[in-house]
């Protein structure tokens, strides 16, 4: 019975009985979520409740987890993709304006009728999953340790709207890497959590969950899996996080790489500028007049976004899709993540309900910005061409007093390990060669 | 006996008023044929027959509860608002089926509305709110619709009995609609049975921006304030109209403050309760006076303005959601409700939960999310800069607005400013809030202008 209630709810051990298991479902309030034959669809709302994922309660134990969505919740996202209403087409059939009628409503209908999430769940429950409490918060991560006894143990964290998924199809490659070109000397144990409100991680009930509170947190982790030496890479708020991990200096951090570096200086000169420094001004300041709507309601106002994209998967696949096609590197933005990909990432967004809370964290980070100060610890770059912006070296030279890479690649953007495996593999092996014991 | 061709003739003209009252499609359609293929052209064959609405493909049972206008022609053709019956049940459905995010880290206002705010305004929406009590007070004033410069536009036209009374256009701003004017209407058109003189008396009219409420959303680029200026002095003159004065705030200040700048012929003055008014370059550093709105301007930009941000770049991305959630787009504008009107934390001090939902509602029921936004994509970052202004201007700031600007920014814009009041009660929904204030405003300021 415990198998079954394990396979069923993704609700891992150790429960040892089953009104255990019903005193916990029902603490949490979801009590149809171990019967999903009998959903009462009475009072309005219950159905949609019964519909949704509940976490099990964490402790400072590492629990293993699984990922089971209801088939009630998979069922209620397809009845909600063929009864949306959408607005009329507007005057442009370009991105200028956001995500254009027909590309949004093409992604859906493949959601609605050739998408299949039961596959990206295969694919997470083949890794090794858990979660446990840091800092009174349920942490969800993947946990991939190599065969190499003295691989290096790495922590990868994803930004907005990114996810654990991003770096499914790097986890190998670093973890195994003889039998993916590489030399046992380049081998890693992967750390890949979700940030706090994303994805299988909790939601915070309370406020005060910024890039330290998350780096700090991660420290504990890395010292909980028992890793005394270790490096931390990030992107977008993984980039954040990774460089808070930076000025924090924790026990055990040796180094860090960070696909998109926060070298602004305090003030930028008007004047003087290099081509590439000239170049980070202006993308920068484009992002800031065209491409930064999203980032103010989010720093402003997470609950009222976050209250309209719980409710509309359309919306919270346009809500997305937009970054995806502003930020990856791209003629058509199926040629840089297929709609797999990007419907993965969606999905669990919009499985978890996570609209709302990962917007806070750009309301917890205000006010955010490129300055990311001196970091005296080892710090490795790579850039991407299509980044947000692309830090100029000069720029990373003054903050970063060990800069121990750097590499300006051909091909990627801000996605890098989704749109880039690959390349990315090889780029962390190549940083971190010099920090092997 | 009746000969058999004047009986089909009364039975059409019968089965026309039928269609006219069940689906708001006005005369002159002639026959049932030609409004059949009216239908089919747009595409919602459902609309006429709600009893058989086919839930087969899906999107066709959402098309079927879609509102269709009719296409507008240079005539001004009455007009009235039937919204189906499917389209209200398919609210009711989407309101009964929500799925709320979890509560957050913050029970106040400022991180958005609050879900313990939120979901008794769905309740009540859902339970009690009657949007049939809105579309009777809609349908009791006379109503239209005209082409102008390729658009059809809605608006209300009352004339008052007073032949002399003079002519305005009242326009409101996002998230508004005419609903805020609808109380303001009877007192300004019959002010001797509302407290007032007979020489205080206006005629009345009421458009919707495009892209709003029963206006037509444009399908080309360039609606621009500027534009939509040009098209209600085009209004006003296709209404005979050869003396008239303009009133707005929010987005209709804008398109005001444009009629003043364009002076179209006939334009005599307008009125403003929310001025766009930015500070002058201060030669020796800002006064003491100014420093308040100054402040309110900073905190406009750095934390109230994230709206205006997203649907200024990304209207269309913002316009899934909200043309798909009924609560999304409730919360949308009933986060301004709250921020923007004269109340001490909770919005219904200051406006009725009814009046909150019929202008959500009308939002929600001609599915005008995407293309309201659209106004702050055309116009946002170009229209509203500091215009001098030279045509008679008057003001009035209602004092919980959020940004009250002081008096000598209107003396450095305005060569010709020959009003200025600060009203004490009242926010950035004056006429809604406030009617008896606003009309009181408007009688005063524009007694020097008849």
């Amino acid at each position: 019975m415990k198998n079954d209630l394990v396979n069923r709810t993704g609700v891992a051990g150790p429960l040892t009985s089953r009104r255990k298991f019903i005193r916990a479902a029902a603490a949490t309030g979801v009590a149809g979520i171990f019967s999903p034959g009998s959903v009462p669809i009475s009072a309005h709302g219950s159905a949609t409740k019964a519909a949704q994922i509940a976490l099990p309660t964490t402790t400072k134990e590492v629990t293993p987890f699984n990922v089971h969505v209801p088939q009630a919740a998979l069922d209620d996202l397809k009845k909600r993709l063929a009864t949306a209403r959408w607005p009329d087409k507007g005057p442009v059939t370009d991105w200028s304006q956001g995500v254009p009628l027909a590309k949004i409503r093409a992604l859906t209908d493949y959601w609605a009728r050739d998408y299949d999430w039961r596959r990206a769940e295969r694919a997470l429950n083949a890794l090794p999953q858990f979660r446990t409490a840091l800092d009174g918060l349920g942490i969800y991560f993947i946990h991939a340790r190599s065969k190499h006894e003295r691989a290096l143990p790495i922590i990868l964290t994803h930004g907005w709207p990114g996810s654990v998924f991003e770096f499914l199809d790097v986890i190998r490659p670093l973890t195994d890497p003889t039998a993916h070109g590489g030399t046992e000397n380049d081998a890693f144990h992967v750390v890949v959590p979700a940030l706090p409100g994303f994805g299988f991680s909790d939601k915070p009930s309370e406020k005060g969950w910024n890039v330290a509170r998350i780096a700090n947190a991660w420290a504990v982790l890395m010292k909980r899996l028992g890793y005394e030496r270790w490096v931390a890479q990030g992107g977008d708020w993984g980039a954040g996080v990774t460089t808070a991990l930076g000025h924090i200096q924790p026990p055990g951090l040796a180094a860090i790489h960070l696909n998109w570096a926060f070298v602004f200086p305090e003030k930028i000169p008007t004047e003087g500028l290099s081509p590439d420094e000239q170049r980070a001004v202006d993308a920068e300041k484009i992002f800031q007049t065209q491409g930064a709507g999203y980032f103010l309601e989010q720093a402003t106002r997470p609950q009222t976004i976050g209250t309209a994209l719980a409710d509309s998967p359309v919306g919270q696949a346009a809500w997305i899709y937009e970054k995806f096609n502003a930020w990856t590197d791209h003629d058509d933005v199926e040629s840089a993540l297929t709609k797999d990909q990007m419907l993965d990432d969606i999905s669990l967004y919009w499985l978890t309900n996570s609209a709302a809370s990962s917007a806070r964290i750009y309301w917890e980070n205000k006010p955010a910005t490129y300055v990311g100060g001196k970091i005296d610890l080892p710090v490795g770059v790579s850039v991407f061409p299509r980044e947000i912006f692309r830090a100029p070296r000069t720029w990373a030279e003054k903050n970063y007093s060990k800069l121990i890479y750097w590499n300006e690649l051909p091909k990627g953007g801000h996605f890098a390990a989704f749109e880039q495996p690959a390349a990315c593999v090889r780029e962390l092996r190549a940083c971190f060669t010099t920090l092997r014991a | 006996m009746k000969s058999p061709r004047i009986d089909a003739a009364l039975e059409e003209q019968s089965m026309n008023n039928d269609l006219e009252n069940r689906t708001g499609v006005p005369a002159p359609l002639t026959s049932r044929r030609k409004f059949i293929r009216a239908a089919a052209a747009t595409g919602v064959a459902g609309i006429f027959s709600p009893g058989f609405v086919p839930i087969s493909a899906q999107g066709s049972a959402m098309q079927a509860v879609q509102f269709v206008l009719p296409k507008a022609t240079k005539d001004v053709t009455p007009f009235k608002v039937h919204v189906p019956q499917a389209a209200l049940d398919d609210l009711k459905r989407r309101l009964a089926t929500v799925r709320w995010p979890d509560r957050g880290s913050a029970t106040d206002w400022s991180q958005g509305v609050p879900l313990g705010k939120a979901q008794p305004l769905i309740e009540y929406w859902r339970t009690r709110y009657d949007w049939r009590r809105a579309e009777i007070s809609l349908n009791a004033l006379p109503q239209f619709r005209t082409q102008i410069d390729g658009l059809g536009i809605y608006f209300i036209h009352v004339r008052s009995k007073h032949e002399n009374a003079l002519p305005i256009i009242l326009t409101h701003g996002w998230p508004g609609s005419i609903i805020e004017f609808l109380q303001v209407i009877g007192p300004l058109v019959d002010p001797t049975a509302h407290s007032g003189k007979a020489d205080e008396a206006f005629h009345v009219v009421v458009p919707s921006l495009p892209g709003f409420g029963f206006s037509d959303k444009p399908t080309e680029a360039g609606w621009r304030l500027p534009r939509i200026a040009n098209a209600w002095a085009a209004l006003m003159a296709r209404l005979g109209y050869s003396h008239y004065v303009a009133q707005g705030g929010d987005l209709g200040a804008g398109v005001s403050s444009w009629m003043a700048k364009q002076q179209p012929s006939g334009l005599a003055a307008i009125h403003l309760n929310l001025p766009i008014l930015f500070p002058p370059p201060p030669p020796g550093g800002y006064k003491g006076a100014e420093q308040p709105a100054l402040a309110q301007l900073g905190k406009y930009a750095s934390d109230g303005s994230g709206y205006a941000s997203i649907q200024a770049t990304r209207p269309q991305t913002l316009g899934y959601g909200l043309a798909d959630s009924p609560v999304g787009q409730a919360m949308w504008i009933y986060e301004k409700f709250q921020a923007w009107s004269d109340n001490k934390g909770d919005p219904a001090e200051a406006i009725s939960v009814d009046h909150m939902l019929d202008d959500i509602s009308l939002y929600w029921l001609t599915d005008t999310a995407a293309s309201s936004a659209r106004v702050y994509f055309e116009s946002f970052a170009k229209d509203f800069a500091r215009m001098p202004i030279d045509l008679p201007v008057a003001v009035s700031i209602f004092k919980g607005d959020f940004f009250t600007p002081p008096k000598v920014w209107g003396d450095q814009t305005y060569s010709k400013l020959f009003y200025w009041n600060e009203v004490p009660k009242g926010g950035h929904f004056a006429a809604l809030e406030q009617p008896e204030l606003f009309v009181a405003e408007l009688r005063k300021s524009f007694a020097q202008v008849r």
